[in-house]
Protein backbone atom coordinates (compact mmCIF):
# COMPACT_ATOMS: atom_id res chain seq x y z
CA UNK A 1 0.00 0.00 0.00
CA UNK A 2 1.12 4.11 -0.19
CA UNK A 3 3.85 4.88 2.26
CA UNK A 4 2.44 7.91 3.30
CA UNK A 5 1.95 8.70 6.57
CA UNK A 6 -1.61 7.66 7.97
CA UNK A 7 -2.19 11.59 8.68
CA UNK A 8 -3.78 14.09 7.40
CA UNK A 9 -2.47 16.64 4.17
CA UNK A 10 -3.25 18.81 1.55
CA UNK A 11 -3.63 19.49 -1.92
CA UNK A 12 -0.73 21.85 -2.72
CA UNK A 13 -1.64 24.77 -4.44
CA UNK A 14 1.25 27.42 -5.60
CA UNK A 15 -0.77 30.43 -3.57
CA UNK A 16 0.24 28.65 -0.49
CA UNK A 17 3.99 28.11 -1.08
CA UNK A 18 5.28 30.81 0.78
CA UNK A 19 3.02 30.06 4.16
CA UNK A 20 4.17 26.27 3.75
CA UNK A 21 7.64 27.29 3.81
CA UNK A 22 7.61 29.90 6.42
CA UNK A 23 5.52 28.14 8.65
CA UNK A 24 5.85 24.83 8.52
CA UNK A 25 2.77 23.34 9.64
CA UNK A 26 2.63 20.25 11.08
CA UNK A 27 1.06 17.81 7.90
CA UNK A 28 1.45 14.23 7.20
CA UNK A 29 1.55 15.12 3.46
CA UNK A 30 0.95 16.90 0.53
CA UNK A 31 -0.40 15.95 -2.80
CA UNK A 32 0.09 17.51 -5.92
CA UNK A 33 -1.39 16.60 -9.52
CA UNK A 34 1.34 15.00 -11.93
CA UNK A 35 0.26 17.14 -15.08
CA UNK A 36 1.29 20.72 -13.35
CA UNK A 37 4.76 19.45 -12.85
CA UNK A 38 5.50 18.31 -16.16
CA UNK A 39 7.16 21.09 -17.71
CA UNK A 40 11.17 21.43 -17.74
CA UNK A 41 11.72 23.62 -15.45
CA UNK A 42 10.82 26.39 -13.53
CA UNK A 43 8.74 27.80 -10.46
CA UNK A 44 6.84 24.75 -10.20
CA UNK A 45 10.10 22.47 -10.30
CA UNK A 46 11.57 24.95 -7.65
CA UNK A 47 8.35 24.83 -5.33
CA UNK A 48 8.53 21.13 -5.56
CA UNK A 49 11.97 20.71 -4.84
CA UNK A 50 11.67 22.90 -1.80
CA UNK A 51 8.44 21.53 -0.22
CA UNK A 52 9.44 17.99 -0.92
CA UNK A 53 12.46 18.28 2.13
CA UNK A 54 10.05 18.99 4.14
CA UNK A 55 6.80 16.65 3.52
CA UNK A 56 5.88 13.67 2.55
CA UNK A 57 4.53 13.57 -1.34
CA UNK A 58 1.64 12.05 -3.04
CA UNK A 59 1.72 12.38 -6.31
CA UNK A 60 -2.02 12.26 -8.34
CA UNK A 61 -2.53 11.51 -12.00
CA UNK A 62 -5.47 13.11 -13.48
CA UNK A 63 -4.69 12.69 -16.81
CA UNK A 64 -3.66 8.82 -17.96
CA UNK A 65 -7.29 8.12 -19.09
CA UNK A 66 -7.31 4.45 -17.54
CA UNK A 67 -10.79 4.13 -17.85
CA UNK A 68 -10.78 4.35 -21.64
CA UNK A 69 -10.53 1.84 -24.22
CA UNK A 70 -7.52 3.24 -26.41
CA UNK A 71 -4.55 2.18 -25.27
CA UNK A 72 -2.41 4.19 -22.64
CA UNK A 73 -0.08 7.08 -23.64
CA UNK A 74 3.41 5.70 -23.16
CA UNK A 75 5.01 9.14 -23.68
CA UNK A 76 2.42 9.79 -20.72
CA UNK A 77 3.77 7.25 -19.34
CA UNK A 78 7.19 8.01 -19.23
CA UNK A 79 6.43 11.36 -17.81
CA UNK A 80 5.34 10.34 -15.08
CA UNK A 81 7.96 7.52 -14.43
CA UNK A 82 10.69 10.64 -14.99
CA UNK A 83 8.95 12.47 -12.47
CA UNK A 84 8.44 9.94 -9.94
CA UNK A 85 11.68 9.15 -10.20
CA UNK A 86 12.80 12.86 -9.58
CA UNK A 87 10.52 13.31 -6.83
CA UNK A 88 10.24 9.62 -5.23
CA UNK A 89 6.96 10.18 -3.78
CA UNK A 90 5.49 7.90 -1.18
CA UNK A 91 2.34 7.02 -3.51
CA UNK A 92 1.19 7.56 -6.83
CA UNK A 93 -2.54 7.37 -7.56
CA UNK A 94 -5.15 7.87 -10.39
CA UNK A 95 -8.43 7.71 -11.32
CA UNK A 96 -11.03 5.16 -12.80
CA UNK A 97 -12.18 7.34 -15.47
CA UNK A 98 -11.20 8.51 -18.78
CA UNK A 99 -10.09 12.17 -20.08
CA UNK A 100 -8.54 11.22 -23.76
CA UNK A 101 -10.05 10.22 -27.06
CA UNK A 102 -8.17 10.28 -30.22
CA UNK A 103 -6.35 13.68 -30.24
CA UNK A 104 -8.18 15.44 -27.78
CA UNK A 105 -7.59 15.91 -23.97
CA UNK A 106 -11.41 16.54 -22.03
CA UNK A 107 -9.47 17.67 -19.00
CA UNK A 108 -12.52 16.55 -17.01
CA UNK A 109 -12.62 12.76 -15.02
CA UNK A 110 -15.46 10.89 -17.28
CA UNK A 111 -17.35 7.85 -16.87
CA UNK A 112 -17.33 4.20 -18.27
CA UNK A 113 -19.66 1.92 -17.92
CA UNK A 114 -19.14 -1.36 -15.98
CA UNK A 115 -18.75 -4.71 -17.86
CA UNK A 116 -16.49 -7.85 -18.33
CA UNK A 117 -14.84 -6.21 -21.04
CA UNK A 118 -14.49 -2.41 -19.53
CA UNK A 119 -13.46 -4.39 -16.09
CA UNK A 120 -10.22 -6.22 -18.19
CA UNK A 121 -9.40 -2.84 -19.95
CA UNK A 122 -8.99 -1.48 -16.81
CA UNK A 123 -7.01 -4.01 -15.31
CA UNK A 124 -4.42 -4.20 -18.43
CA UNK A 125 -3.88 -0.51 -18.24
CA UNK A 126 -3.40 -0.61 -14.31
CA UNK A 127 -0.86 -3.41 -14.65
CA UNK A 128 1.11 -1.69 -17.76
CA UNK A 129 1.02 1.47 -15.78
CA UNK A 130 2.16 -0.39 -12.32
CA UNK A 131 4.76 -1.76 -14.75
CA UNK A 132 6.05 1.11 -16.70
CA UNK A 133 6.44 3.27 -13.20
CA UNK A 134 7.82 0.50 -11.26
CA UNK A 135 5.58 0.57 -8.09
CA UNK A 136 2.29 0.08 -6.82
CA UNK A 137 -0.51 2.55 -7.41
CA UNK A 138 -3.63 3.67 -6.26
CA UNK A 139 -6.72 3.97 -8.19
CA UNK A 140 -10.04 6.39 -6.99
CA UNK A 141 -13.42 5.89 -6.90
CA UNK A 142 -15.01 8.50 -9.70
CA UNK A 143 -18.04 11.06 -8.56
CA UNK A 144 -20.42 9.99 -11.39
CA UNK A 145 -23.74 12.40 -12.67
CA UNK A 146 -24.80 9.54 -14.96
CA UNK A 147 -25.39 5.59 -15.50
CA UNK A 148 -24.53 3.48 -18.57
CA UNK A 149 -27.45 1.05 -19.56
CA UNK A 150 -24.68 -1.24 -20.49
CA UNK A 151 -22.99 -1.92 -16.80
CA UNK A 152 -23.82 -4.79 -15.82
CA UNK A 153 -21.02 -4.69 -12.23
CA UNK A 154 -21.61 -2.53 -9.47
CA UNK A 155 -18.85 0.52 -9.05
CA UNK A 156 -17.31 -1.30 -5.89
CA UNK A 157 -17.62 -4.92 -7.43
CA UNK A 158 -16.06 -3.24 -10.50
CA UNK A 159 -12.68 -1.80 -7.62
CA UNK A 160 -12.50 -4.63 -5.29
CA UNK A 161 -12.06 -7.26 -8.64
CA UNK A 162 -9.23 -4.29 -10.17
CA UNK A 163 -7.37 -4.39 -6.90
CA UNK A 164 -7.58 -8.21 -6.74
CA UNK A 165 -6.24 -8.78 -10.37
CA UNK A 166 -4.00 -6.35 -10.07
CA UNK A 167 -2.59 -5.78 -6.69
CA UNK A 168 -3.17 -2.03 -6.63
CA UNK A 169 -4.68 -0.09 -3.90
CA UNK A 170 -7.35 1.89 -3.96
CA UNK A 171 -7.85 5.85 -2.92
CA UNK A 172 -11.35 5.94 -1.00
CA UNK A 173 -12.55 9.38 -2.07
CA UNK A 174 -15.47 9.42 0.51
CA UNK A 175 -16.96 12.99 -1.44
CA UNK A 176 -16.90 10.62 -4.20
CA UNK A 177 -18.81 8.16 -2.93
CA UNK A 178 -21.78 10.87 -1.29
CA UNK A 179 -21.80 13.01 -4.93
CA UNK A 180 -22.80 9.57 -6.91
CA UNK A 181 -25.03 7.52 -4.22
CA UNK A 182 -26.70 11.07 -3.84
CA UNK A 183 -27.05 11.33 -7.60
CA UNK A 184 -27.86 8.18 -8.10
CA UNK A 185 -30.56 7.28 -5.34
CA UNK A 186 -28.56 4.63 -3.70
CA UNK A 187 -27.05 4.15 0.30
CA UNK A 188 -23.95 6.04 0.58
CA UNK A 189 -23.49 3.53 3.81
CA UNK A 190 -24.10 0.40 1.82
CA UNK A 191 -21.90 1.88 -0.86
CA UNK A 192 -19.01 1.99 2.10
CA UNK A 193 -19.85 -1.44 3.37
CA UNK A 194 -19.54 -3.30 -0.08
CA UNK A 195 -15.98 -1.24 -0.89
CA UNK A 196 -13.02 -3.20 -0.13
CA UNK A 197 -11.67 -1.21 2.63
CA UNK A 198 -9.03 -3.36 3.44
CA UNK A 199 -7.17 -2.15 -0.25
CA UNK A 200 -7.45 1.96 0.31
CA UNK A 201 -4.02 3.14 0.65
CA UNK A 202 -5.56 7.03 1.25
CA UNK A 203 -8.57 8.89 1.38
CA UNK A 204 -9.79 11.89 -0.04
CA UNK A 205 -12.37 14.30 1.53
CA UNK A 206 -13.81 17.76 -0.43
CA UNK A 207 -16.67 19.88 -0.82
CA UNK A 208 -19.25 19.90 -3.43
CA UNK A 209 -22.18 22.27 -4.24
CA UNK A 210 -25.77 21.05 -4.16
CA UNK A 211 -28.63 21.61 -6.33
CA UNK A 212 -32.07 20.63 -5.64
CA UNK A 213 -33.93 19.19 -9.17
CA UNK A 214 -37.51 17.69 -9.24
CA UNK A 215 -35.91 14.29 -9.94
CA UNK A 216 -34.07 14.44 -6.65
CA UNK A 217 -31.04 16.41 -5.69
CA UNK A 218 -27.94 16.71 -7.63
CA UNK A 219 -24.55 17.06 -5.93
CA UNK A 220 -21.81 18.31 -8.21
CA UNK A 221 -18.14 17.35 -7.37
CA UNK A 222 -16.66 21.23 -6.82
CA UNK A 223 -13.60 20.84 -5.09
CA UNK A 224 -14.52 24.48 -4.22
CA UNK A 225 -15.63 24.82 -0.30
CA UNK A 226 -15.60 22.84 2.91
CA UNK A 227 -16.04 18.99 3.59
CA UNK A 228 -19.80 18.93 4.16
CA UNK A 229 -21.30 17.53 7.22
CA UNK A 230 -22.83 14.18 5.75
CA UNK A 231 -19.13 13.37 4.20
CA UNK A 232 -17.34 13.90 7.69
CA UNK A 233 -20.01 11.49 9.36
CA UNK A 234 -19.44 8.78 6.16
CA UNK A 235 -15.46 9.72 7.42
CA UNK A 236 -15.60 8.81 10.75
CA UNK A 237 -17.81 6.27 10.34
CA UNK A 238 -15.11 4.57 7.69
CA UNK A 239 -12.16 5.66 9.86
CA UNK A 240 -13.74 3.84 12.90
CA UNK A 241 -13.56 0.70 10.90
CA UNK A 242 -10.00 0.79 9.16
CA UNK A 243 -8.50 2.94 11.77
CA UNK A 244 -6.23 6.26 10.86
CA UNK A 245 -5.58 6.19 7.08
CA UNK A 246 -3.47 8.87 4.98
CA UNK A 247 -6.15 11.68 4.40
CA UNK A 248 -5.84 14.51 1.87
CA UNK A 249 -8.09 17.87 2.16
CA UNK A 250 -8.76 19.04 -1.76
CA UNK A 251 -9.76 22.03 -2.63
CA UNK A 252 -8.92 22.89 -6.29
CA UNK A 253 -11.56 25.72 -7.20
CA UNK A 254 -12.20 29.29 -5.10
CA UNK A 255 -8.85 28.10 -2.94
CA UNK A 256 -9.25 29.58 0.23
CA UNK A 257 -6.30 31.29 2.66
CA UNK A 258 -3.61 28.66 4.06
CA UNK A 259 -5.56 28.54 8.04
CA UNK A 260 -8.54 27.36 6.26
CA UNK A 261 -7.38 24.45 4.43
CA UNK A 262 -5.29 23.55 7.84
CA UNK A 263 -8.34 23.63 9.94
CA UNK A 264 -9.93 21.32 7.60
CA UNK A 265 -6.85 19.22 7.70
CA UNK A 266 -6.98 19.33 11.88
CA UNK A 267 -10.49 18.36 11.28
CA UNK A 268 -9.30 15.08 9.75
CA UNK A 269 -6.40 14.87 11.90
CA UNK A 270 -8.52 14.87 15.11
CA UNK A 271 -10.96 11.83 13.56
CA UNK A 272 -7.71 9.98 12.65
CA UNK A 273 -6.15 10.41 16.12
CA UNK A 274 -9.51 9.41 18.16
CA UNK A 275 -9.37 6.01 15.95
CA UNK A 276 -6.14 4.53 17.09
CA UNK A 277 -7.00 0.84 15.77
CA UNK A 278 -9.73 -0.18 13.03
CA UNK A 279 -13.19 -2.34 14.58
CA UNK A 280 -12.38 -4.44 11.40
CA UNK A 281 -9.13 -5.09 12.82
CA UNK A 282 -8.89 -5.49 16.51
CA UNK A 283 -10.57 -8.74 16.50
CA UNK A 284 -8.06 -10.33 14.48
CA UNK B 1 -24.77 -9.44 -22.63
CA UNK B 2 -27.58 -7.44 -24.09
CA UNK B 3 -27.29 -5.37 -27.23
CA UNK B 4 -25.90 -2.36 -26.66
CA UNK B 5 -26.80 1.36 -27.94
CA UNK B 6 -23.60 2.43 -26.84
CA UNK B 7 -21.24 1.71 -29.02
CA UNK B 8 -17.94 -0.34 -27.75
CA UNK B 9 -15.77 2.76 -27.17
CA UNK B 10 -18.16 4.87 -24.83
CA UNK B 11 -15.81 7.92 -25.48
CA UNK B 12 -16.04 8.01 -28.78
CA UNK B 13 -19.84 8.96 -28.41
CA UNK B 14 -19.42 11.11 -25.21
CA UNK B 15 -16.65 12.71 -26.39
CA UNK B 16 -18.31 14.21 -29.79
CA UNK B 17 -21.39 14.73 -26.70
CA UNK B 18 -18.75 16.78 -24.88
CA UNK B 19 -18.04 18.94 -27.61
CA UNK B 20 -21.37 20.07 -28.83
CA UNK B 21 -23.58 17.23 -30.69
CA UNK B 22 -26.18 15.17 -28.79
CA UNK B 23 -25.99 13.23 -25.61
CA UNK B 24 -24.88 9.39 -26.32
CA UNK B 25 -28.18 6.55 -26.29
CA UNK B 26 -26.33 4.28 -23.56
CA UNK B 27 -26.31 7.35 -20.84
CA UNK B 28 -28.97 6.89 -18.96
CA UNK B 29 -30.39 8.45 -15.50
CA UNK B 30 -32.36 7.53 -12.35
CA UNK B 31 -36.18 7.89 -13.16
CA UNK B 32 -37.68 11.33 -12.96
CA UNK B 33 -34.12 12.61 -13.43
CA UNK B 34 -33.48 15.20 -16.45
CA UNK B 35 -30.70 13.07 -18.22
CA UNK B 36 -29.45 16.65 -20.29
CA UNK B 37 -29.56 18.49 -17.00
CA UNK B 38 -27.19 15.51 -15.62
CA UNK B 39 -25.12 14.85 -18.16
CA UNK B 40 -24.74 18.81 -18.88
CA UNK B 41 -22.87 18.53 -15.62
CA UNK B 42 -19.75 16.73 -17.64
CA UNK B 43 -20.48 19.27 -20.97
CA UNK B 44 -20.13 22.62 -18.20
CA UNK B 45 -17.33 20.72 -16.25
CA UNK B 46 -15.03 20.56 -19.93
CA UNK B 47 -16.30 23.77 -21.40
CA UNK B 48 -15.65 25.60 -17.53
CA UNK B 49 -12.40 24.23 -17.09
CA UNK B 50 -11.17 24.52 -20.20
CA UNK B 51 -11.89 28.27 -20.61
CA UNK B 52 -10.38 29.14 -17.22
CA UNK B 53 -7.59 27.58 -18.22
CA UNK B 54 -7.30 29.78 -21.46
CA UNK B 55 -8.20 32.99 -19.28
CA UNK B 56 -5.33 31.65 -17.27
CA UNK B 57 -3.15 31.94 -20.03
CA UNK B 58 -4.59 34.77 -21.74
CA UNK B 59 -5.57 37.00 -19.16
CA UNK B 60 -5.02 40.07 -21.48
CA UNK B 61 -6.58 39.12 -24.66
CA UNK B 62 -9.81 38.91 -21.86
CA UNK B 63 -9.53 41.96 -20.83
CA UNK B 64 -9.38 43.54 -24.29
CA UNK B 65 -12.58 41.62 -25.08
CA UNK B 66 -14.41 41.50 -22.11
CA UNK B 67 -15.54 38.43 -20.05
CA UNK B 68 -18.63 37.62 -22.23
CA UNK B 69 -16.99 37.93 -25.13
CA UNK B 70 -13.67 35.59 -24.23
CA UNK B 71 -16.59 32.86 -22.85
CA UNK B 72 -18.19 32.68 -26.04
CA UNK B 73 -15.20 32.92 -28.56
CA UNK B 74 -12.91 30.08 -25.61
CA UNK B 75 -16.01 27.69 -26.53
CA UNK B 76 -15.62 27.86 -30.48
CA UNK B 77 -12.04 27.31 -30.00
CA UNK B 78 -12.61 24.44 -27.63
CA UNK B 79 -14.88 22.79 -29.61
CA UNK B 80 -12.28 23.50 -32.93
CA UNK B 81 -9.07 22.83 -31.04
CA UNK B 82 -9.08 21.33 -28.06
CA UNK B 83 -5.83 19.93 -25.68
CA UNK B 84 -4.39 17.38 -27.41
CA UNK B 85 -2.40 16.60 -24.28
CA UNK B 86 -3.00 16.58 -20.59
CA UNK B 87 -0.30 19.23 -20.28
CA UNK B 88 -2.36 21.63 -20.17
CA UNK B 89 0.32 24.68 -20.10
CA UNK B 90 1.33 23.00 -23.76
CA UNK B 91 -2.68 24.15 -24.91
CA UNK B 92 -3.12 27.43 -26.94
CA UNK B 93 0.00 27.33 -29.09
CA UNK B 94 -3.02 27.81 -32.20
CA UNK B 95 -4.76 30.47 -30.16
CA UNK B 96 -2.59 33.54 -31.71
CA UNK B 97 -3.86 31.98 -35.53
CA UNK B 98 -7.39 31.19 -34.59
CA UNK B 99 -7.83 34.80 -32.96
CA UNK B 100 -6.11 36.42 -36.37
CA UNK B 101 -9.06 34.43 -38.50
CA UNK B 102 -11.88 34.73 -35.89
CA UNK B 103 -13.83 37.33 -38.06
CA UNK B 104 -15.65 38.64 -34.41
CA UNK B 105 -12.27 39.99 -33.23
CA UNK B 106 -11.42 41.48 -36.43
CA UNK B 107 -11.63 44.94 -34.91
CA UNK B 108 -8.98 43.87 -32.65
CA UNK B 109 -5.80 43.36 -35.38
CA UNK B 110 -3.49 43.21 -32.90
CA UNK B 111 -4.88 40.53 -30.55
CA UNK B 112 -3.28 37.84 -32.52
CA UNK B 113 0.06 39.31 -31.80
CA UNK B 114 -0.55 40.15 -27.70
CA UNK B 115 -1.56 36.52 -27.77
CA UNK B 116 1.87 35.14 -28.70
CA UNK B 117 3.53 37.59 -26.01
CA UNK B 118 0.77 35.56 -23.23
CA UNK B 119 1.41 31.71 -24.69
CA UNK B 120 5.37 33.27 -24.70
CA UNK B 121 5.25 33.97 -21.42
CA UNK B 122 3.96 30.40 -20.63
CA UNK B 123 6.66 28.67 -22.36
CA UNK B 124 9.41 30.58 -20.50
CA UNK B 125 7.35 29.97 -17.47
CA UNK B 126 8.02 25.91 -18.12
CA UNK B 127 11.62 26.42 -19.73
CA UNK B 128 14.15 24.21 -18.13
CA UNK B 129 16.55 25.67 -15.66
CA UNK B 130 20.32 25.78 -17.34
CA UNK B 131 23.15 27.30 -16.77
CA UNK B 132 24.63 30.35 -18.02
CA UNK B 133 27.98 31.55 -19.05
CA UNK B 134 29.81 33.48 -16.28
CA UNK B 135 31.47 36.87 -16.97
CA UNK B 136 34.21 35.31 -17.83
CA UNK B 137 33.46 33.11 -19.83
CA UNK B 138 31.40 35.48 -21.98
CA UNK B 139 34.23 37.89 -21.96
CA UNK B 140 36.44 35.17 -23.90
CA UNK B 141 33.48 34.96 -26.59
CA UNK B 142 34.73 38.49 -28.55
CA UNK B 143 37.93 36.45 -29.10
CA UNK B 144 36.42 34.51 -31.32
CA UNK B 145 33.26 36.54 -32.43
CA UNK B 146 33.57 35.73 -35.87
CA UNK B 147 32.91 32.28 -35.18
CA UNK B 148 30.83 31.84 -32.06
CA UNK B 149 26.90 31.08 -32.36
CA UNK B 150 25.47 32.36 -29.05
CA UNK B 151 22.71 29.41 -27.44
CA UNK B 152 20.13 31.49 -25.59
CA UNK B 153 18.02 29.80 -22.89
CA UNK B 154 14.86 28.14 -24.55
CA UNK B 155 13.09 31.12 -22.09
CA UNK B 156 14.46 33.90 -25.06
CA UNK B 157 11.25 34.77 -27.27
CA UNK B 158 10.95 37.22 -29.87
CA UNK B 159 7.61 38.81 -31.28
CA UNK B 160 7.72 41.16 -34.16
CA UNK B 161 4.68 42.90 -34.78
CA UNK B 162 3.00 45.69 -37.05
CA UNK B 163 1.21 47.22 -33.82
CA UNK B 164 2.71 48.43 -30.53
CA UNK B 165 2.07 44.90 -28.67
CA UNK B 166 4.42 45.75 -25.89
CA UNK B 167 2.61 49.05 -25.21
CA UNK B 168 -0.62 47.10 -25.32
CA UNK B 169 0.38 44.25 -22.79
CA UNK B 170 1.91 46.50 -20.13
CA UNK B 171 -1.33 48.99 -20.59
CA UNK B 172 -3.57 45.92 -20.05
CA UNK B 173 -2.03 44.53 -16.68
CA UNK B 174 -5.14 44.33 -13.60
CA UNK B 175 -3.16 47.38 -11.86
CA UNK B 176 -3.57 49.92 -15.22
CA UNK B 177 -6.50 52.12 -15.97
CA UNK B 178 -7.13 52.18 -19.69
CA UNK B 179 -5.65 54.74 -21.47
CA UNK B 180 -5.11 55.54 -24.94
CA UNK B 181 -1.87 53.76 -26.80
CA UNK B 182 -0.16 55.71 -29.95
CA UNK B 183 -0.42 53.45 -33.00
CA UNK B 184 3.50 51.75 -33.83
CA UNK B 185 5.26 48.75 -34.70
CA UNK B 186 6.67 46.91 -31.60
CA UNK B 187 9.34 44.15 -31.06
CA UNK B 188 8.56 42.27 -27.70
CA UNK B 189 11.18 39.83 -26.20
CA UNK B 190 10.10 37.44 -23.66
CA UNK B 191 12.45 36.30 -20.83
CA UNK B 192 12.52 34.63 -17.33
CA UNK B 193 14.66 36.11 -14.58
CA UNK B 194 16.72 34.32 -12.27
CA UNK B 195 14.40 35.20 -9.61
CA UNK B 196 11.46 33.92 -11.89
CA UNK B 197 10.04 36.79 -12.67
CA UNK B 198 8.89 36.69 -16.59
CA UNK B 199 9.02 40.08 -18.12
CA UNK B 200 7.81 41.57 -21.41
CA UNK B 201 10.56 43.94 -23.52
CA UNK B 202 10.81 46.32 -25.81
CA UNK B 203 13.62 46.02 -28.49
CA UNK B 204 14.45 48.72 -30.85
CA UNK B 205 14.68 47.65 -34.41
CA UNK B 206 18.67 47.23 -34.24
CA UNK B 207 18.39 44.79 -31.29
CA UNK B 208 15.56 43.32 -33.07
CA UNK B 209 18.34 42.27 -36.12
CA UNK B 210 20.54 41.09 -33.86
CA UNK B 211 18.38 38.49 -31.73
CA UNK B 212 16.87 37.59 -34.63
CA UNK B 213 20.55 36.57 -36.01
CA UNK B 214 21.53 35.52 -32.71
CA UNK B 215 17.83 33.20 -32.51
CA UNK B 216 18.57 31.74 -36.04
CA UNK B 217 22.49 30.24 -35.05
CA UNK B 218 24.39 33.19 -36.89
CA UNK B 219 28.13 34.11 -35.58
CA UNK B 220 28.14 36.55 -32.82
CA UNK B 221 29.73 38.95 -35.39
CA UNK B 222 27.43 38.75 -38.18
CA UNK B 223 24.73 38.98 -35.41
CA UNK B 224 26.32 42.63 -34.58
CA UNK B 225 26.98 43.22 -38.36
CA UNK B 226 22.84 43.11 -38.94
CA UNK B 227 22.19 45.15 -36.36
CA UNK B 228 24.40 47.87 -37.42
CA UNK B 229 22.77 47.90 -41.10
CA UNK B 230 19.79 48.91 -39.07
CA UNK B 231 21.20 51.50 -37.25
CA UNK B 232 24.77 52.81 -37.95
CA UNK B 233 24.63 54.16 -34.14
CA UNK B 234 23.38 51.13 -32.42
CA UNK B 235 25.77 49.47 -29.56
CA UNK B 236 25.29 46.22 -29.70
CA UNK B 237 26.81 45.32 -25.84
CA UNK B 238 22.93 46.48 -24.77
CA UNK B 239 21.69 44.22 -26.01
CA UNK B 240 24.23 41.37 -24.63
CA UNK B 241 24.52 43.13 -21.68
CA UNK B 242 20.87 42.41 -20.98
CA UNK B 243 20.54 39.11 -22.23
CA UNK B 244 23.59 37.86 -19.95
CA UNK B 245 22.09 40.18 -16.70
CA UNK B 246 19.11 38.04 -16.74
CA UNK B 247 21.84 34.56 -17.13
CA UNK B 248 20.01 33.53 -20.25
CA UNK B 249 23.50 33.44 -22.60
CA UNK B 250 23.41 29.47 -22.21
CA UNK B 251 26.56 29.10 -24.19
CA UNK B 252 28.76 30.00 -26.76
CA UNK B 253 29.05 26.76 -29.85
CA UNK B 254 31.53 27.16 -32.85
CA UNK B 255 30.43 27.62 -36.32
CA UNK B 256 30.45 24.72 -38.72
Amino acid sequence: MSQLPAQAGIGFKPQHYRGLLDTKPSLGFLEVHAENYMGAGGPPHAMLTALRADYALSVHGVGLSIGGPAPLDTDHLARLRTLLDRYEPQSFSEHLAWSSHGDAYLNDLLPLPYTEHTLQTVCDHVDQTQEALGRQMLLENPSTYVLFDTSTIPETEFLAEIARRTGCGLLLDVNNVFVSCSNHRTGARAYLDQFPLDAVGEVHLGGHEAEDLPGGPLLIDSHGREVAEPVWTLFQEVIAKTGPLPTLIEWDNDVPDLPVLLAEADRAQTILTANPKGQLYAAQ
Amino acid sequence: MQPSNLPDDHTAAMTRALLGGGIPRGVTVKRGQDRARRFAVYRNNVMHSLTQALATRFPVIERLVGTEFFTAMARVYIEQHPPRSPRLFEWGDTFAEFLRGFAPAASLPYAADVARIEYARGVAYHSADLTALSDAELSAVAGWADRARLVLHPCVQMIRSNYAIVDIWQGNQPDQAPRPIAHRAQTALVLRTPHHAIPVLSLTEAEAAMLGAILAGMPLLEAMMAAQRVDPAHSPNTLIALLHSHQTIISAQEVS
